[in-house]
């Protein structure tokens, strides 16, 4: 079947299946199982309504457990198997891991990542976002810093590979060594900061969200204690390290995490870029060497990914419960 | 603050100029690969990007045809380049740019000023001035050895066309990958907003044991990374025969999708008045009515965020769609078909490279600046809550 018709039959399938079961679900609740007739009229209406809620939550439920909550403890079994899946070599894909140097690399590699783009993107960020606040043509600078967010990684890796390439007519970088007289080379072939200039190109995309809630942040500051400190004689400096990113620390350290989640799943920039040579590999890149070729070995590159991240997700669910109370 | 007595206008200079600054440097890179993708090819090889509104110094290759005098040894050829079979086609009736240079290697095709008279192999003399027309003396009989050959450099203006973008949606097969990108997207972005909105009003207005827990749990699949899924979904998925498929990639960024959704709705389903809710409940509307005739229609602006995140996410996806999608040509992504394939197979072909990306990438544009206000707004209830 053309794959355009199939995706026409599925919306209609997958939103008609939706309503339907939705539709459907509730109404055999409230007509057939629990009448709101009879005798029992009353607690008939109490024990729909308890029930209600799973009906609703269902679908979603269901999607959340297949899709994210098996994958879990199925990757980790997995892990433990060998790149057959016949036989059960316990933390074996682990220990080979990390005897291998490529991994060890990857890991070095991920962890400056994450050292390097999460506090750029985010003090990039907040100096567009506070450099903008009062200007009149501030929306327009925002809106272009923004807009890499809208590009694809592999998109964004292209136009960077453009702009590092070794072509003096063509790389703006080597068109400016050149200028200088210095020989043309190749930003990703530089041992050790090559990783920087791979960092580069998710700092450009990241830094416009970084600016788009750091600046609503700033925003929402109340006007007294700025006026409170402009009184006092506080110069610009000092209102903004002491008065505002203070008040502001809370919205600084969401925006730090997610990004330093996302450092943590991206593979594409270093697939395109690279293809993790020259030292450049970084984990989940080195999954996906793996993936199609040693699934024992693929799941337990995920299976790290995932203790790493664990911390930051153990936080942001104590955030959002303390939030909710 | 720029506010301060005395400060304020250096320092709000100071902020134009930076914040200036920092713009070009964000522009420049997106630019450059704009403007190349619509430059053609030989340019693309003899000129920056920068530079490409100037005419450039361009090289060409011809031979020396025009009529032909003398004899006894020693031959004149005189004519005018531009009107050489190969040339004339090259730049057209109309367009006779000014030669700089010319020369008789192909290694050096620039070897000598336009208009110098020099010694050839031939035991003759080469000039070719700047209008063209040139005077070739030499001891072998053009009319049985063949015109020789001569080499220009000429002044070219710049020369912009769509060549590229024909070429990468016609013989490169982006065009079929457009289709398959459009194929994924649309559904992957309808089907989790309907499913997620009826989870987040139960998680936001409805009273149950377990509630706290679930939006918990919701919240913690938020940053699961998905290389965990790979690997058992893709079996899973072989097992029960959707294997590598458009199905296959629509549940999975259906499944990915969720917790973002359900999220990001029910905070903004949380804020709504309780009020309405419950003035409705009062006339007597159950949960499902009031759910579809009020609080769908009101939570408008949060469906509207989701969808073009989830749209710019499945459009952008490159991971999702080298495992759950085949690797072959008819299902090609636009985003696999640029990694995989063009920049393996168009190595150095900026023009055609930067034509792909500009093709992947323009309906994101679009999407993004016709609709920033909602990505901003989603942006901010997904994270600042």
């Amino acid at each position: 079947m053309n794959p355009i018709i199939q995706g026409i039959v599925t919306i209609v399938v997958g939103v008609g299946g939706c309503v339907g079961y939705f539709y459907l679900a509730n109404t055999v609740l409230d007509r057939v199982i629990f009448p709101a007739r009879g005798k029992d009229a009353g607690r008939n209406i109490n024990r729909a309504n308890a029930v209600r809620p799973w009906l609703f939550l269902f679908p979603a439920m269901f999607a959340l457990g297949l899709y994210l909550v098996y994958p879990v403890f199925g990757s980790f079994v997995r892990s433990l198997y060998n790149r057959a899946g016949d036989e059960f070599i316990g933390l074996g894909n682990y220990a080979s891991l990390f005897a291998d140097e490529t991994f060890r690399s990857a890991f070095f590699n991920n962890f400056l990542w994450v050292l390097v783009v999460p506090a750029m993107a985010t003090f990039l960020g907040l100096l567009v976002a506070q450099l903008t606040d009062r200007l009149k043509w501030g929306n327009v600078a925002k809106s272009l810093i923004f807009m890499p967010m809208a590009i694809s990684f592999v998109g964004a890796s292209l136009i960077w590979k453009f702009v590092y390439a070794n072509d003096p007519d063509i790389g703006i970088i080597n068109a400016v060594r050149d200028s200088f007289g210095l020989n043309p080379l190749d930003p990703l072939q530089v041992p050790f900061w090559n990783n920087f200039f791979l960092m580069v190109i998710l700092i450009w995309i990241q830094t416009g969200f970084a600016m788009v809630i750091l600046s609503a942040a700033l925003r929402g500051i109340p006007e007294e204690t700025v006026e409170a400190a402009i009184i006092d004689g506080a110069n610009p400096f000092q209102i903004f390290f002491k008065i505002k990113v203070p008040q502001i620390m809370g919205t600084i350290v969401v925006v730090w995490t997610t990004i330093t989640i996302l450092v943590l799943k991206v593979f594409d920039i270093v697939y395109t870029m690279t293809g993790g040579n020259f030292d450049t590999e970084i984990l989940p890149s080195y999954m996906m060497d793996f993936m199609f070729r040693d699934d024992g070995r693929a799941t337990a590159v995920a299976f790290v990914i995932m203790i790493v991240v664990l911390p930051v997700m153990i936080w942001n669910i104590r955030q959002a419960r303390k939030e909710m109370r | 603050m720029d506010n301060i007595a005395g400060r304020k206008s250096s320092l709000s200079w100071a902020v134009n100029v930076t914040v200036f600054l920092l713009v070009v440097i964000w522009l420049i890179p997106t630019v450059g690969l704009f403007v190349s993708s619509f430059r053609d090819r030989d340019q693309i090889a003899v000129s920056a990007w920068w530079e490409a509104p100037f005419p450039v110094e361009q090289a060409y290759r011809a031979r020396a045809e025009g009529t032909v005098t003398g004899g006894d040894g020693m031959w004149t050829i005189t004519g005018n380049i531009f009107e050489v079979p190969g040339v004339a086609e090259d730049f057209g009736a109309d367009r006779r740019p000014p030669i700089v240079a010319f020369g008789l290697r192909g290694i050096n095709p620039g070897e000598f000023a336009a208009g110098a008279e020099v010694e050839n192999r031939d035991n003759g003399t080469t000039t070719v001035r700047a209008d063209g027309s040139f005077v070739f003396t030499t001891d072998e009989n053009p009319e049985e050895e063949g015109f020789p050959r001569v080499y220009f450099v000429a002044e070219t203006p710049p020369d912009f066309t769509m060549a590229n973008y024909d070429t990468v949606m016609t013989g490169d097969g982006m065009l079929q990958a457009f289709v398959n990108t459009l194929t994924v997207t649309i559904p992957a972005t309808v089907i989790p907003i309907l499913i997620a909105a009826f989870a987040a009003y139960a998680l936001a207005w409805m009273d149950f044991p377990g509630r706290g827990l679930l939006i918990a749990a919701v919240v913690g699949l938020l940053v699961v990374p998905l290389q965990l899924a790979l690997v058992p979904l893709l079996k899973l998925h072989q097992q029960v025969g959707i294997g590598q498929s458009f199905v296959g990639i629509w549940l999975a960024h259906t499944g990915f999708g969720l917790p973002l959704a359900i999220y990001l709705l029910r905070n903004y389903m949380v804020g709504l008045p309780r009020d309405i809710i419950d003035s409705a409940k009062v006339d007597g509307a159950t949960d499902f009515q009031i759910f579809v005739r009020i609080i769908l229609p009101l939570s408008f602006p949060a469906l509207a965020s989701f969808a073009i995140f989830q749209f710019l996410w499945t459009w952008n996806d490159l991971l999702v769609a080298k495992v759950f999608l085949p690797s072959n040509d008819e299902s090609w992504v636009m985003t696999v078909r640029i990694a995989d394939d063009l920049l393996g197979s168009r190595g150095g072909d900026w023009g055609i490279l930067a034509a792909a990306a500009f093709v992947s990438i323009a309906v994101p544009l679009l999407v993004f600046f016709t609709m920033q206000r909602y990505l901003v707004r989603g942006l901010l209830a997904g994270s600042v809550k």
